[in-house]
């Protein structure tokens, strides 16, 4: 039995757990399928007589002011959320790991300087940094979009690793390796890392729902994923306008958003519960 | 006999709060042959985990072994070590086992993986052949059904079990030189007549020395050839095993086999030694036994340096002194003056 796999059986095995794993298996082969079976996502269908056309048999979400068919859309939008969310995350975990690790284990100046370095990054509000930066150029590449949202969001995580990091370096068995002429290399990555694998698990899970939330809140403001790319924030931008008048244009982006940040948390939520019992 | 281990007025530290350093560990010096066994006996909070601890340079930050310590393995300076040089001993040369294995054993790792680490720690083979070997170490400790317990993790073990684990993982890399600090004080009274079994039959047939760390002098009667007696963090009394049974001399070593029940014999009231280990920032100076020592007499505001009582033998204790032993000098003093004496309870 692996760690892993016993993992996801707990998360399974709560009702909470099973409802946002499930969603989410859904949401992701839907997003992966959907071309097969669902219109194009920037397919006109006739802009005068199809533009915000209500939720019918042929457009089950309805059709944008563009004619475009809303379910492909939010299936096509699903893609791009949960990519950018998933490699923002991976991202940002990566780095806090890294940077947890390095301070909890050297401790000492290094880990005084990185730890202060965090604290300060920590004081500046991650949404306005992303701003700043995103208001600047002209257009941001996808690439340059999940960088900037995983590297601005590593600072909880890297406290989080080192904490863990600190209470494991004391561990009888983190001595008994050193004893036993264990690298620094090896101690850091086989003891330490594993042992941390469980936190990390769960803060990236809950991650990638603050993620979604933040790439959206950016396309609606118009400085995340770039149009035509469809991206649920974007929709629901586009939706303003026609908000009273044809409600479903925004209203199902909007659910997507919930239900997959909810399902997300959910996960993370029951992913807690199984690997860290200790916790409330 | 070909000496392996040196070890010359060990000093290990630590920072208190107000600048100072105390000493846990205060000039502690041993010697270990190839393939003895010795016991380095004394109750908690004596100094004999640090003094193990620090035979790898393994004490925990802030503490330090201090300038002027030795520790010679052959020819090998090991406070001189860099951190390299140093990572190539640890294993490698000494081999330790730890107190407790229920939590000296990584919890997400199989058995197999430990000990294979500790093999490609020191040996450039490949993963199926550490597995190979770990298999044969696992069998070496006497381990039943040892192909299935390379794959069970720490949790799926007895306790026994476990201690044997760690045992082949300290003997992963063969070391010259096994440390076992109180390898069974947290098994079963007949687990661990097994597992001293094991590290006995090991030293045997590998020639290995053990430095045997232990409270309890009931564990060193059948297995160390010589012991080494600690207090303080000192070592107050040395001689072979048969020679300290016959003729303990040191005022504590006296308190510590009057207070240990004996089977055979008269029934009689157990002798507590009176007092607690004071702390190491508030030992006394002069002899450190002094406030609790049922002997002690003037000249014990001094310390004392070893002194020979035989062949072999020798103690921390003024009374090792030919003239000491005239009766008048015997004469117990109660904790005298300059020292108040220190209540039973901590």
């Amino acid at each position: 039995m692996t760690a892993g796999g016993g993992a996801l059986r707990g998360v399974w095995r709560a009702s909470s757990g099973r409802a946002g794993l499930a969603f989410l298996l859904f949401l992701v082969l839907l997003a992966l399928a959907g071309p097969l079976f669902l219109p194009d996502p920037f397919r006109q269908f006739g802009l005068l007589e199809l533009a915000d056309a209500r939720p019918s048999a042929e457009h089950p979400f309805g059709t944008d002011q563009l004619s475009r068919d809303v379910l492909s859309r939010v299936v096509s939008g699903a893609r791009v959320s949960l990519a950018v969310a998933a490699l923002a995350v991976a991202l940002s975990v990566t780095l806090g790991a890294g940077v947890g690790l390095v301070a909890g284990y050297l401790g000492g100046a290094v880990d005084g300087v990185l730890m202060r370095l965090v604290d300060g990054a920590l004081a500046v509000p991650r949404l306005f940094l992303l701003l700043l930066v995103l208001a600047v150029p002209e257009r941001v590449p996808l690439v340059a979009l999940i960088v900037l949202i995983g590297a601005t969001g590593w600072f909880a995580t890297s406290r989080l690793v080192r904490a863990e990091v600190l209470r494991i370096r004391e561990e009888a068995y983190v001595r008994a390796a050193e004893a036993l002429g264990a690298s620094r290399r090896r101690i850091i990555f086989r003891h330490l890392l594993v042992n941390t694998a469980g936190p990390l698990l769960v803060t990236a899970t809950l991650g990638v729902g603050d993620v979604i939330l933040l790439e959206a809140g950016l396309s609606f403001l118009g400085l995340g994923v770039q149009p035509p790319t469809p991206s649920w924030g974007g929709m629901i931008l586009d939706a303003r306008s026609v908000l009273v008048t044809a409600p479903w244009v925004g209203i199902f982006p909007g659910i997507a958003i919930t239900l997959t940040v909810l399902a997300t948390n959910l996960v993370g939520d029951a992913l807690r519960d199984v690997l860290d019992p200790r916790g409330a | 006999m070909t000496r392996v281990l040196d070890v010359r007025d060990l000093r290990v530290s630590f920072p208190t709060a107000d600048g100072r350093r105390f000493h846990p560990v205060d000039g502690v010096s041993f010697t270990l042959h190839r393939g003895e066994t010795l016991a380095l006996v004394g109750e908690s909070g004596c100094g004999k985990s640090l003094t193990s601890l620090a035979l790898l340079r393994l004490v925990p930050p802030p503490g330090r072994v201090d300038p002027g310590s030795v520790v010679r393995l052959g020819d090998t300076d090991v406070l001189a070590l860099e951190r390299e040089a140093l990572r190539r001993i640890r294993g490698r040369r000494i081999g330790m086992i730890f107190q407790d294995p229920m939590t000296s054993l990584n919890p997400v790792f199989t058995a197999g993986d430990q000990i294979a680490e500790g093999i490609r720690a020191h040996f450039r083979i490949s993963k199926a052949e550490a597995r190979e070997r770990a298999l044969r170490l696992l069998q070496e400790v006497g381990i039943p059904d040892p192909a299935e317990r390379l794959d069970a993790y720490p949790h799926q073990l007895s306790g026994g079990m476990r201690q044997r684990v760690m045992i082949a993982i300290a003997l992963a890399a063969e070391p010259e030189i096994l440390v076992a600090d109180e390898p069974t004080t947290a098994l079963d009274v007949t687990v661990q007549a097994q597992i001293l079994e094991v590290l006995d039959q090991l030293r045997r047939s590998r020639g290995m020395a053990v430095l045997l760390i232990t409270h309890d002098l009931g564990i060193v009667a059948g297995r160390a050839d010589r012991v080494a007696v600690m207090y303080a963090g000192q070592i107050v009394e040395e001689a072979e095993t048969a020679e300290l049974f016959a003729n303990p001399s040191h005022p504590y070593t006296q308190g510590l086999f009057a207070s240990v029940p004996r089977i055979s014999g008269p029934l009689r009231r157990l002798t507590p030694i009176r007092g607690t280990v004071p702390p190491p920032a508030e030992w006394p100076t002069g002899c450190r036994f002094r406030p609790r020592c049922p002997q002690a007499f003037e000249k014990c505001v001094l310390a004392p340096e070893p002194l020979p009582v035989g062949p072999g033998h020798r103690m921390r204790c003024w009374l090792a002194e030919p003239d000491a032993a005239s009766p008048t000098r015997r004469e117990p003093v109660r904790a005298t003056s300059a020292q108040p004496e220190r209540s039973g309870g901590d």
